[in-house]
């Protein structure tokens, strides 16, 4: 990846992280959190590796993405927005009664939503589904799934992975957002999923884990899952809860809370202050 | 008199997966490893390409089909009643139902007639589960002509579909030769004046039965066979209680939100009669033969002859 690509996506992750700042705050609710820490690879997916066309969401050859963890909608619908799908200023309308953006994704509200989410661990097999659809069709196009590392214990999770394993499903890809945070604490307080590549890997996965906010790992990493044949590929990423925002890294509180004014305030200047450093 | 034939609408669902797999290029089967029971080993076998084993996870199933369905595919997801609609009810709900995707669920194995494996396998709650979901579509057929006809149905139906399916070898209460499915149609079998059985699934034969012994009483009772339950008939019950002024429900299913359930739910707010249940009776199920069983759980013609005599006797 070249260093002014690099640039560009960088200036998008921090819009992006915007845009899911700005919903979540006008919304008054919301999971700023985990949005913040996928953010940098939901501006890739994105930007970068998907064959999407804004203008014909429902392009049957469209690569799909099932955002398991489908709490981070602010940072999807923030992607959307900006990749063309729909007007950037509609973020503000997060979570409202008239609006197309619900508080977790839904492809009935929301054209250019591959499947409705929000309860954990149920994308990924949707995601396997529409994986295996390609192969039964003989289509090409690719599946992504963003999963919680918290999700991750969902048992359904690894019911899909042993079937995508046992599928062979190279043209899938479940990305673990491991910012190693849940609502009630760490992940290894409360249940934890560790090894995760090792789990993977025993239901046949090719896995590859990066810094989920380092652009040369992330594009490095879905790269080697596109030419990775007969497996499924994991990568595991592992992020910062809150990236971006100074109060809210590494905090569990910030999981599902919506912050106030000042600190909304505080939030946006932060991310205009790296975005402006960035553009300069 | 002729011999009845008897046939489980089980069978009906293998053979008649294994017609569409022969007519519509974008039928998949999926099972979670009861293909012999669930009878989509026939399918399996004729159509090897078009159906996948998801293995023992039937909760991974109902996402895969809902992936699958958005990809083109009309998917017809099976399992038995208790694991399809128990176990899984809540990825059939989120991700089935809440994005109304082109799912077909295929529930064997429901209601107490699955006989000796007992309670856990008995599945008696399943309508009531899947009726709470918007848009669900919900059959129960009668006979193995009903459920042939009606799986042919729920491939040119779109959207999410719950077919229930029994172990057990019922009699045949339709002509094969005449008979056409109508979705959301219920059908009515026999004309009477004092009281309306309505019924579902293997409970059409014996109200049929029951009709009869009640005209050696003097009771003209008429017959509606509900095969849909969800969206139901509402025109067909409101004509039969204003004419008939009292209704007797029947199902092997639990009384509360089942057939009865839906049942009262029209009537009350339509057509308010003397309404009485026929079913399991809030209770779970016990091993035992099936046939047995049935008579045990008062799931018989002698049940609803009874109950239809204290219907026409709260009549006003």
């Amino acid at each position: 990846m070249d260093a002014n690509r690099k640039k560009q996506l960088k200036i998008l992750a921090c819009k992006v992280r915007m845009g899911a700042v700005e919903g979540v705050y006008n919304a008054k609710s919301g999971h700023p959190g985990g949005s913040l820490s996928i953010a940098d690879i939901m501006t890739y997916l994105y930007f970068e590796e998907m064959r999407i066309d804004p203008k014909n969401p429902k392009w049957e050859d469209r690569d799909r993405l099932v955002l398991s963890k489908g709490h981070t909608a602010p940072a999807l619908y923030a992607a959307m927005a900006y990749r063309g799908y729909f007007p950037v200023e509609d973020l503000k309308t997060l979570r409202k009664s008239d609006s197309r953006l619900q508080g977790h994704p839904s492809m009935k509200y929301l054209d250019g939503v591959d499947m409705s989410t929000g309860s954990l661990g149920q994308g990924i097999s949707a995601a396997v589904g529409m994986a295996l659809g390609a192969k039964l069709s003989g289509k090409d196009f690719r599946v992504y799934a963003p999963l919680g590392d918290g999700e991750i214990q969902e048992g359904q999770v690894w019911e899909a992975a042993m079937f995508a394993g046992n599928k062979k499903l190279d043209n899938l890809v479940a990305i673990v957002d491991n910012n190693n945070l849940q609502i009630d604490g760490t992940v290894e307080e409360v249940n934890s999923p560790y090894p995760i590549k090792d789990k993977f890997e025993a239901f046949g996965w090719n896995v590859i884990e990066i810094c989920g906010h380092c652009f040369e790992q992330i594009d490095a990493a879905f790269r080697l899952a596109k030419t990775t044949k007969g497996k499924p590929t994991a990568i595991i990423a592992k992020t910062v809860k809150g990236k971006g925002v100074s109060f809210m890294e590494n905090q569990c509180s910030w999981h599902g809370s919506a912050p106030n004014t000042e600190q909304y305030e505080q939030a946006m200047a932060e991310l205009n202050a790296a975005l402006a450093e960035l553009e300069a | 008199m002729a011999d009845v034939i008897k046939c489980a609408t089980r069978d009906a669902y293998g053979r008649a997966l294994v017609e569409l797999g022969n007519t519509n290029d974008k039928v998949i089967v999926m099972d979670a490893d009861l293909a012999a029971a669930t009878k989509t080993g026939m399918f399996k076998k004729a159509h090897p390409e078009k159906f996948i084993d998801c293995g023992i996870a039937e909760a991974n199933m109902m996402g895969v089909a809902a992936g699958l369905s958005t990809t083109g595919y009309t998917v017809f997801a099976s399992s038995f009643a208790m694991f399809a609609a128990g176990r899984a009810f809540e990825q059939v709900r989120n991700t089935i139902g809440y994005p109304h995707l082109n799912v077909k669920i295929g529930a064997t194995h429901a209601g107490i007639s699955v006989g000796e494996d007992g309670a856990s396998h008995q599945c008696c709650e399943d309508i009531a589960l899947m009726r709470t979901i918007p848009g669900m579509v919900i059959v129960n057929p009668a006979d193995d002509v009903e459920a042939y006809n009606a799986v042919l149905a729920a491939a040119e139906y779109v959207g999410p579909m719950y077919m229930r399916f029994g172990r057990l070898a019922v009699p045949r209460v339709n002509d094969e030769k005449t008979y056409k499915f109508e979705l959301g149609k219920g059908v009515l079998l026999r004309d009477g004046k004092d009281v309306t059985i309505v019924a579902t699934g293997l409970m059409v034969s014996e109200a049929l039965t029951a009709a009869d012994e009640l005209a050696k009483d003097g009771i003209d009772a008429r017959v509606i066979n509900i095969h849909t339950i969800k969206p139901i008939d509402e025109e067909i019950l409101v004509k039969a209680a204003e004419e008939t002024g009292a209704v007797v429900t029947a199902e092997e299913h639990n009384i509360i939100g089942g057939l009865g359930g839906a049942v009262c739910e029209v009537l009350s707010e339509k057509a308010p009669v003397p309404v009485i249940r026929v079913g399991v009776e809030d209770t779970f199920g016990r091993s035992g033969p099936a046939v047995e069983l049935l008579h045990l759980y008062g799931l018989d013609a002698a049940h609803i002859v009874e109950k239809a005599k204290k219907a026409v006797s709260l009549k006003k």
